[in-house]
């Protein structure tokens, strides 16, 4: 497979704080990889190696076949990174801004008509071209900052938190660029958003204390949550727990408040078909028989904070 | 890395007319200058056609000056986050280090050229050594190179622009004062006299001076080229190493 991150044994030290312990993984082009972990967990450490801001205690970063410490300025030609913050340069204008990275990156001027003309548009940055970043709402800076890191439409993006401080349209409207984009492109990003992860990515990592913690897809990572395929039903008649934990599928039944119980299944396997058989037999009277939805944020704070209990009965799913 | 180094050179100088700076900056060097030449330089009293009094105050004018130009170039962008942009960008550090010097050196030269009405006054009231004042203006410019590059250096050590600057005046001071007759004058006393030669070679004012004789000796000139090419040197290591903290 061509590999267009190809991240070894990553480590980076401060003093005796590893911030990142041991990174190794790779990208190929059409993935959207997703970071996810707690503040502090070396996602940013992390891409900030990728993108050769930073040097590694040890360890090494190819980025479409360059090393990132041998070859830095070939390796820093294929990527487009939004810092986290989405740092610019405030006294000037996105429109000058946009062209200072084109200078910089080398695009002749077909090229970079052609690009400022597609990122403008696709960005939704024509409004404010002319006005001083500085005066920009955080939304705008998030945006120019975007703008600057896929200019030169490159083959490998490293986008730090990309929808921070953006409203929900355009959260959904970045989701929607970087999904555009998927095919062509190895693309990292990094978010505290979980539904971001389910909406954008293909594969998700979770990193917590400089190291890998989980690694798959976003639908083979929901499998691990306690919740997943777990039942809740709402119902008042008696021994209802009893005759849930009678069924073979089922593991263990939990009894909420307010008559309401969460069926767990064994295995991770589907059990509502059965629970709904179970009711129908028995002539319960419910008011709620629903799937718990799939969730990554249990599966999250499951992973990162294992001394945490994840239970509580006031997030139920719809029906 | 022409190309890159341009690119930085113009987006830098550039900045400085993007804010109220560069024109602050530069009323206040002429009109120190202004002050420096008519009031405590004595010009007219000395009724003598030469810039003398212009220039003898540049060091002293720089001192303040330069740091204040040159203690942005880095910590800004430390402090803004910019610099991880910068950073990631395909340019070499070379190409950075010198732009930013470069676009910083320029405004300076602006801001000095600015001044040419003080020679259009000697011009008009005697018959000036155009040459002396050619050689002094040269001199003057890469004596504000030499404590522009120790400047920078100093700015790419820190994020707090109030540190760059303090320390930066500390360091161009003891450069400035290496060849003052009050510094000499104390090793003069007890010192061989190549220790005392060594430590008045170290000074911008014993070159800047021998430069305003009007004799642009080569030995003048290497000193500061070589001067400003070490703390540029220093600087882009210290941006490198930084990249490991």
């Amino acid at each position: 497979m061509d590999w267009m991150i190809e991240v070894e044994g990553l480590v980076k030290k401060f003093g005796h704080l590893s911030a990142v312990d041991g990174v190794s993984f790779n990208v190929p082009r059409g993935e959207v990889l997703g970071f996810l972990g707690p503040n502090g967990a070396g996602k940013s450490t992390t891409m900030k190696m990728i993108t050769g801001f930073m040097t590694p205690t040890a360890g090494s970063v190819r980025v479409v076949g360059y090393d990132v410490d041998e070859h830095p300025i070939a390796a820093k030609a294929q990527i487009g990174y939004l810092p986290e913050g989405a740092p610019a340069y405030p006294d000037m204008t996105p429109i000058s801004f946009l062209n200072f990275i084109a200078d910089i990156r080398g695009m002749d001027s077909t090229t970079r008509r052609r690009r400022l003309e597609y990122v403008i548009a696709n960005v939704h940055l024509e409004e404010v071209l002319e006005q001083p970043i500085d005066t920009l709402s955080k939304g705008f800076k998030r945006r120019v900052g975007l703008a600057q890191a896929i200019l030169h439409d490159p083959p490998v993006l490293i986008l730090d938190e990309p929808t921070d401080g953006l409203d929900p349209n355009q959260k959904h409207e970045v989701r929607g660029l970087i999904a555009d984009m998927a095919a062509e492109k190895a693309i990292v990003i990094s978010t505290h958003i979980l539904e971001e992860v389910e909406a954008v990515c293909s594969r998700a990592m979770i990193i917590a204390d400089g190291r890998i913690v989980a690694d798959g897809t976003p639908g083979e990572l929901e499998q691990q949550s306690p919740l997943y395929n777990a039942v809740l039903i709402d119902s008042q008649n008696d021994g209802v727990a009893e005759a849930l934990s009678s069924l073979a599928k089922v593991a263990r039944v939990e009894e909420l408040s307010g008559g309401r119980f969460r069926a767990y299944p064994a295995d991770g396997q589907s059990i509502v078909a059965e629970i709904a058989d179970l009711v129908r037999l028995q002539g319960w009277s419910t008011s709620r028989l629903s799937v718990e939805p799939p969730r990554l944020d249990e599966v999250f704070r499951n992973i990162t904070r294992p001394d945490t209990t994840t239970t509580g009965d006031n997030h139920g799913g719809a029906a | 890395m022409m190309a890159t180094t341009w690119a930085v050179f113009r987006r830098e100088l550039k900045g400085y007319f993007n804010t109220p700076l560069a024109y602050i900056f530069i009323v206040i060097f002429l009109f120190l200058t202004g002050i420096f030449t008519f009031y405590i330089g004595s010009f007219f009293v000395r009724a003598q056609a030469d810039l003398r009094p212009f220039f003898n105050f540049h060091p002293w004018l720089y001192l303040f000056l330069v740091p204040a130009i040159a203690m942005r170039l880095w910590a800004e962008e430390r402090k803004s986050g910019s610099i991880e942009l910068l950073l990631t960008l395909p340019l070499s550090l070379w190409s950075t280090v010198v732009g930013k010097f470069l676009a910083a050196w320029v405004f300076i030269a602006i801001a000095l050229a600015l001044t040419f009405p003080m020679w259009l006054t000697v011009s008009y009231l005697g018959e000036p050594d155009h040459g002396v004042i050619v050689a002094s203006y040269l001199g003057s410019i890469l004596m504000a190179g030499g404590y522009l590059a120790i400047g920078a250096c100093i700015s790419a050590a820190t994020k707090n622009q109030v540190i760059a600057f303090v320390i930066s005046v500390v360091v161009c001071f003891l450069f400035t004062v290496s060849g003052a007759p009050i510094v000499l004058d104390f090793f003069a006393a007890w010192a061989p006299q190549t220790l005392l030669d060594a430590v008045a070679s170290f000074s911008f004012l014993t070159h800047f001076n021998a430069i305003q004789n009007g004799v642009i000796d080569l030995r003048d000139l290497i000193y500061f080229v070589s001067l400003i090419l070490l703390w540029l040197f220093a600087n882009l290591l210290i941006v490198d190493l930084k990249k490991a903290s």
